[in-house]
């Protein structure tokens, strides 16, 4: 079952690990020794919980994560590589680091399908892995059927999301380099909930701050499902008053209802079509088609009911789902923060439920997420989430969390420095 | 790590009012404590451009966290997300970031 690639892999990772004593002792001290959880996804929700199952049972559960892509490569900041202040270096970690400190496992493939039952994954290159436990954090996948215009040769191609960062991010980047002074960049935005709130909305400061600096005749028109701004409202709205003023122009209630590629034209439910050189349409989404296969989609076939004490599936016993694929909480949004903050309350329960003890009753975690509305100047939204025991949901603590008072240089280091720890803290 | 983790729990138990208020549970502390890591590093040791909270002055961070609750100390965004927790809270954080090793 396991490749021989694989093997050799781990065996470098455990002499690697006692060369710097780092998990002396694993072997005898380790909880939960022999038993194996699989984690489907190397994002902010599962690399974490990979790490922290390993941290957590002293080394002793065996975990295996299943991630096709050889590098992480961050949603946040990604915008930044869009305004021109960033490259694809400062938003790429290597894995490497949960292999030789920590031994996690890593298959550079994709899950194909789950069997609950004799509790195995299958993989697109071959061969299953068993699984005590599977942890699925997969992220967003997009609700295509929507758009019916996007099924077209070339569409998706030429209109970008770019809401997965990598090679979209560097081609959207490419195309507003292209784009010829005078030009009109539109953003469509999807009805809430979406992945990462603000991010539209930070993208729209990112694209005006590099169209202000090398293209100013041209326009960031933003077409939002929404009625209004949907994070951080009043601080973007200033942003673009203050900062872009003639470039940025922003439209609410403009529900997307088809794109035709070859002439690119937005076409919406109630409002005019509007054309535009460059088209960034970010569509609606759901769960990772892992888990919609899977059956774990249980709200509006869309997102997976968990339980907020452990991150189980409410609809596939001994399977976890992590991240932006969960029905989410009243206010808990979707970000990399919260799926990191997901990752590690999934992985004390499963390290508990797999020695024989109580999960956590009572998890409590923050949120934090910044936005740039220009290379330097950065905004905030906080809030701190407690475990509900009579409405068995985390809810935000009345009192708690805010945003800034006004964009400012000091969050711009914060941000980074917030980057930072939490690459570290996921990865390393 | 399990070593810290039992010096965070005997110190724990010293806490005024936790013991009361709800079971000494040192695995419960290390997970609220894990929520910080986002911007103070895992286990409480910090990237650069944060503070790292392993091993620091136990009653000076108290202070610290329940300034920024009471907004006698200005911050970015402490005195926003301090509040969400009791001074109880504040108190088991504190001791367990003390007793992790630098």
């Amino acid at each position: 079952m396991m490749k021989r690639r694989q093997f050799v892999q781990n065996l470098g990772a455990a002499g690697s690990l006692s060369a710097l004593g780092l998990v002396t002792g694993c072997a005898t001290t380790g909880n939960g020794n022999g038993l194996k959880v699989v984690v489907v996804g190397g994002g902010y929700g599962g690399a974490t919980a990979a790490k922290y199952v390993r941290m957590w049972s002293d080394y002793g559960i065996d975990v295996t994560l299943v991630e096709p892509s050889s590098v992480f490569i961050s949603c946040p900041i990604s915008n930044l590589v869009l305004g021109g202040s960033k490259a694809m270096a400062d938003i790429t970690t290597p894995y490497d680091n949960l292999v030789k400190r920590h031994g996690v496992k890593i298959v550079l493939d994709m899950v194909t399908r789950i069997d609950p039952d004799k509790r195995v994954v299958m993989l697109a290159k071959g061969g299953e892995l068993a699984y005590d436990r599977l942890i699925v954090s997969p992220g967003v996948d997009f609700i295509w059927e929507n758009l019916p215009g996007m099924a077209k040769e070339g569409a998706k191609d030429k209109v970008l999301h770019s809401w997965k960062a990598g090679a979209q991010t560097v081609a959207l980047r490419k195309q507003l380099e292209a784009m010829p002074d005078g030009g009109v960049y539109a953003l469509s935005i999807p009805l809430a909930p979406y992945r990462c709130p603000p991010g539209p909305y930070e993208r729209a400061c990112q694209v005006a701050s590099y169209f202000s600096k090398a293209k100013p005749r041209s326009k960031v028109l933003i077409l939002d499902a929404n009625d209004d701004v949907t994070s951080k409202a009043a601080l973007f709205k200033k942003a673009w008053k203050d900062r872009y003023e003639g470039i940025v122009e922003y439209r609410p209630k403009h529900k997307l209802a088809d794109v035709d590629a070859a002439t690119n034209t937005l076409k919406f439910e109630f409002n005019d079509d509007v054309r535009a050189a460059v088209l960034n349409v970010i569509p609606d989404m759901r769960a990772g088609d892992i888990a919609v296969q899977t059956g774990m989609a249980t709200a509006n076939k869309r997102w997976c009911d968990v339980d907020f004490l452990t991150f189980e599936s409410k609809a596939v016993p001994n399977v976890h789902v992590l991240g932006d694929s969960i029905q989410i909480a009243p206010a808990m949004p979707k970000s990399g923060h919260m799926a990191n903050q997901h990752g590690k309350t999934c992985a004390a329960a499963v390290v508990a439920l797999l020695t024989g003890k109580q999960p956590n009753s009572a998890p409590i975690y923050t949120n934090t997420c910044y936005s740039f509305v220009s290379d330097e100047d950065v905004v905030h939204v906080a809030s701190v989430h407690r475990y509900d025991a009579e409405k068995k949901t985390m809810l935000a603590v009345p009192g708690a969390g805010g945003v800034s008072s006004a964009a400012n240089e000091l969050e711009g280091r914060y941000a980074m420095a917030w980057a930072r720890n939490i690459w570290a803290d996921t990865l390393a | 790590m399990k070593m810290h983790s039992a010096l965070a729990a005997c110190v724990l138990a010293t806490v005024s009012g936790w013991g009361q208020a709800q079971p000494v549970d040192p695995l419960q502390v290390r997970s609220m404590a894990a929520s910080c890591a986002t911007c103070h590093g895992t286990n409480g040791v910090a990237q650069t451009g944060n503070e790292s909270l392993a091993g620091v002055n136990k009653d000076e961070l108290l202070k610290k966290m329940l300034d920024f609750k009471t907004g006698k100390k200005p911050a970015t965004i402490m005195h926003q997300l301090s509040k969400g927790y009791s001074d109880e809270q504040l108190a088991a954080l504190a001791s367990y970031f003390s007793a992790l090793k630098q």
